[in-house]
């Protein structure tokens, strides 16, 4: 079943920056680019679980803060040789609106 | 519809120019290869270790057929091009398979020389170029028991010792006085033959061949004073030559090898050329170094870019014998007009020679220590002055005391050595990844192995082993771009920022043509300081182009919490201060108090959010940002001095204060630190500063490049002046030259060791140009909000208050 969530407006994320939702005990990271498209992944790197919300943003993609490991907005799988995966969720925008389809 | 790349040639320069094509504009081409030999792509240079039995052919394939598969490439294997019709387009191989173009791509490589000596069609006369070659040397040595290496060159030498390695009894053959005469002189080409005597090797010198006899098979070489010798084999390691053949047929252009312009463009248009096929500013190139250069420039204009142009490259030897160390590059014979500056210790087997002119390298030669051999290479394509370090220059690098490299020999190295402390890489790693991934370059193996990825102090050592690893093939790049998102490097970079004026991230992404639409992590961090530093005034500081820790004014810490850590003026604090501060660490239950090495009192364990309450409590109280997560001023460091001190000559104290409130908030390439200390006992350890004030009774000497981090580094003594007003402005045009002048995260001992202690010295003895920089520097203090605390516009002013605060909170 899904359970779409309204979580704020997209001008609320700074564009090429991050916002934190939290969802109960979990972090979510959710992410606008240039292109003012949203994505929202699990906040913990598969590394060593630093804060991707805290990281420079570039393209559909983020850099951790912590190790530099670039982690695939679209997938929260690591990209280049790192491999490992931080949970994804699937964004709408609508009439400004952002919104995350929680699990 | 997609258009049509044909490759004739399947080598490490024609499918580098296909991967690199591949990263930028992956869905350009629908591609095709045509290879003569029946493998897929394999790391040519590596032939010498499998002749020598240490690898087998599998581990030096570089792309394997799946890759071709996986990547929608055509691939002909084993099929020669015998025509090329220019005017449809159409390729076809001898096999009767045709492939239309729209671009072609000519990486055919090159052949041994074979000396057309009589005989030199014998069965048993093998040159040393392919997989094919070796296939055969190695079938004979099982066999047989004695061969003849034509060429005491780089290759005959390789080809010999594999085949005294397989057992067999070699001789070379060489026509000239010494061996390897193209990189050697006359002292180090003798030293490196009685080394290879030693281990079994036989020479023949000043031997012209004439002649090989035999009946069937090779059985004699003869010379031309009419002595023989009798083998059961010929490698003819010569030399090579550019395989033209093809490009002749068709009318282009050739002359050595095929003529191209500096966008690897031959006379036809529609056809690039790559590789050691080419000649380009009329050089040809034997080694994989200069290809790679070539595949970066040519695949951008494949892909209709049009940036970057080659513009050649200077290459470096090294030859892959074990137990022979030797290294040389440039003019290493240097004449009538340079000098030679020589160290030779025969008991040891050690001779180095660098050739100076003008005070620069033009080039060197080394036996039997090599270790500064990529030290003294660089120095020469940087035309770095040596004039400040001519006295140490022959005992290396290590011995300078210098920040980087490190003085061990890889090669020595066992395996499980640590090379990367800040990520537990070990020696065996490296080399493990560099020959099973086919890695060439440094960022390739920080990318698979996060060895000199983090604080970057074993970068030499890792550049080392890619150099031990590849042999001659390793070559660092003459300017390494900034980041894989653009081919210019931070100096050209900046440059253009001053130039053309460039006041936002997104213009200079436009104006010097940027190849990704964002930048990166590297890039923007770095463009963000070079347009604030060069336009304090007008450039737009962009938060989004900050790392995290000068984006919330905080260190972020392993557990995402952040530290907190007041400015104690030139390491003073009250016990209002103190009160405040133990406060706020009760009040946010913050358990970790730790007094820091830069005389201040860090609070650990923050939570994001209570960040601007704790620096709100803390500004009440006069408290400000300490800069301890910035690439900026952190502390001045102080004694008491002469306030208290029985020793002290000056108000060492009331000085840092001073120095402190001058700089503080100012944005820096990298943090730098500073200290005064009252009388030459230094207890504020000002010559490990990055600028240092070390108070004598009839003033004050000024110290600069000092580092106490990774590697030591014990200051350069600048000058000594008489008021506090100098030593200020000293400080300032200092820093200022510093902000100007340095690359993005490079410390001042790096940087003076770049540009050279002479070069900083004299611009600020300069009077005239020691008040600008100063002047220059003040400005930037003033006009930047530098000056404010951002602590408090974040505390009380309602800047960025969506940093601190989660979008939204859905329960759980």
């Amino acid at each position: 079943m899904s359970n779409w969530v309204e979580v704020g407006s997209l001008e609320e994320i700074p564009p090429l920056g991050a916002r934190v939702v939290k969802n109960g005990d979990t972090d979510i990271a959710v992410f606008r680019n240039t292109k003012n498209e949203v994505f929202a992944v699990n906040d913990a790197c598969p590394h060593r679980q630093g804060q991707l919300s805290q990281g420079i943003v570039h393209d559909k993609s983020v850099t951790c803060p912590l190790h530099n490991w670039k982690i695939d907005l679209t997938t929260g799988e690591a990209m280049g040789p790192d491999e490992g995966c931080t949970g994804h969720y699937k964004t709408r925008v609508e009439d400004g609106k952002v919104f995350l389809e929680l699990k | 519809m997609k258009e049509k790349l044909v490759v004739i040639g399947n080598g490490m320069a024609g499918m580098r120019t296909v991967e690199e094509l591949l990263k930028i504009a992956p869905e350009k081409y629908e591609i095709t290869v045509f290879g003569a030999e029946p493998y897929g792509n394999y790391n040519r240079i590596l032939l010498s270790p499998v002749l020598c039995g240490d690898k087998t052919i599998d581990e030096i394939m570089l792309n394997d057929l799946q890759w071709y598969a996986d990547n929608n490439i055509t691939l002909h294997k084993g099929v020669k091009v015998t025509a090329i019709d220019r005017k449809t387009c159409k390729v076809t191989g001898e096999d009767g398979t045709c492939a239309e173009y729209d671009r072609l791509l000519l990486a055919t490589g090159s052949d041994s020389f074979i000396i057309p000596v009589p005989g030199h069609e014998l069965p048993g006369v093998v040159g040393f170029r392919d997989i094919k070659n070796v296939d055969s040397m190695l079938t004979t040595a099982r066999t047989r028991k004695r061969a003849v290496v034509i060429g005491g060159g780089l290759l005959g030498l390789e080809a010999a010792n594999g085949l005294i390695k397989q057992g067999m009894d070699v001789t070379v053959v060489h026509l000239m006085d010494w061996l390897m005469e193209r990189q050697m002189d006359e002292v180090s080409g003798e030293m490196l033959k009685n080394s290879l005597e030693a281990q079994g090797m036989k020479f023949l010198m000043k031997a012209s061949t004439q002649e090989i006899l035999g009946d069937g098979k090779v059985e004699k070489v003869k010379f031309a004073d009419g002595s023989e010798i009798e083998t059961d084999m010929v490698v003819m390691a010569v030399g090579i030559r550019p395989n033209i053949e093809l490009a002749k047929q068709i009318g282009l252009h050739c002359e050595r090898g095929i003529v191209v312009n500096d966008t690897l463009q031959t006379f036809d248009p529609k056809i690039y050329a790559i590789g050691e096929c080419v000649q380009h500013r009329g050089q040809c190139y034997g080694l994989v170094a200069p290809l790679f250069e070539m595949a970066k420039v040519c695949a951008n204009h494949l892909a209709k870019y049009g940036i970057g142009i080659y513009q050649g490259s200077v290459t470096s030897t090294k030859l892959k014998v074990t137990g022979i160390d030797l290294f040389s590059a440039g003019d290493f014979m240097g004449d009538e007009t340079t000098d030679d500056i020589i160290v030779r210790d025969a008991t040891r087997g050690i001779y180095k020679k660098v050739v100076v002119k003008d005070d620069k390298i033009l080039g060197a030669v080394l036996y039997g220590d090599t270790i500064d051999g990529a030290w003294y290479f660089q120095l020469m394509r940087e035309g770095t002055s040596i004039a400040d370090i001519r006295d140490q220059l022959m005992f290396g690098q290590a011995h300078l005391g210098n920040s980087g490299h490190g003085g061990n020999v890889v090669a020595e190295m066992s395996d499980d050595t640590e090379i990367c402390g800040c990520n537990g890489v070990c020696k065996g790693d490296v080399v493990n990844a560099i020959t099973t991934h086919g890695l060439f370059t440094l960022d390739e193996v920080r990318a698979h192995t996060k060895a000199s990825s983090s604080c970057g102090s074993c970068t030499g050592l890792v550049e080392q082993i890619l150099e031990s690893t590849l042999g001659s093939d390793y070559e660092s790049p003459v300017a390494k771009p900034m980041c894989a998102c653009t081919e210019h490097n931070h100096d050209y970079v900046r440059q253009a920022i001053k130039d053309q004026k460039l006041t936002r991230i997104t213009d200079v992404f436009e104006k010097l043509n940027w190849k990704t639409e964002d930048g990166c992590a590297a890039c923007r961090t770095s463009l963000n300081y070079y347009l604030i530093s060069s336009w304090p005034k007008e450039a737009y500081d962009d938060p989004q182009s900050r790392f995290i820790n000068e984006r919330a004014h905080a260190n972020i810490q392993k557990d995402g919490t952040y530290s907190v850590i007041p400015r104690m003026w030139g390491g003073m604090t009250t016990p209002k201060e103190l009160r405040a501060i133990a406060d706020v660490a009760e009040k946010f239950e913050l358990d970790t108090v730790h007094v820091t090495g830069g005389q201040r009192i860090g609070l650990y364990g923050v939570k994001k959010h209570e960040l601007p309450l704790i620096w709100k409590d803390l500004n009440a109280q006069g408290l400000v940002s300490g800069h301890a997560y910035g690439k900026a001023l952190r502390t001045v460091k102080t004694c008491v001095g002469k306030a208290w001190c029985r020793f002290g000559t000056q108000d060492s104290t009331g000085l840092g204060i001073r120095l402190e409130q001058m700089s503080w908030g100012s944005w820096m390439p990298h943090k730098f630190k500073m200290a005064a200390s009252g009388c030459p006992r230094n207890c504020a350890e000002a010559t490990i500063k990055d600028f240092g004030v070390v108070c004598v009774d009839s003033g004050y000497e000024l110290h600069i490049g000092g580092n106490g981090g990774i590697k030591v580094r014990a200051t350069d003594l600048l000058k000594r002046v008489d008021t506090e007003e100098e030593v200020l402005e000293y400080s300032a045009a200092f820093i200022q030259l510093y902000r100007e002048q340095a690359r993005y995260l490079e410390r001042t001992a790096p940087w003076i060791e770049r540009v050279g202690f002479s070069y900083v010295q004299s611009s600020l003895e300069d009077d005239a140009q020691r008040k600008e920089l100063a002047v220059r520097f003040y400005e930037s203090q003033e006009v930047t909000q530098s000056q404010h605390d951002p602590w408090a516009q974040r505390a009380t002013g309602g800047v960025d208050a969506h940093e601190f605060v989660p979008l939204k909170v859905v329960a759980g």
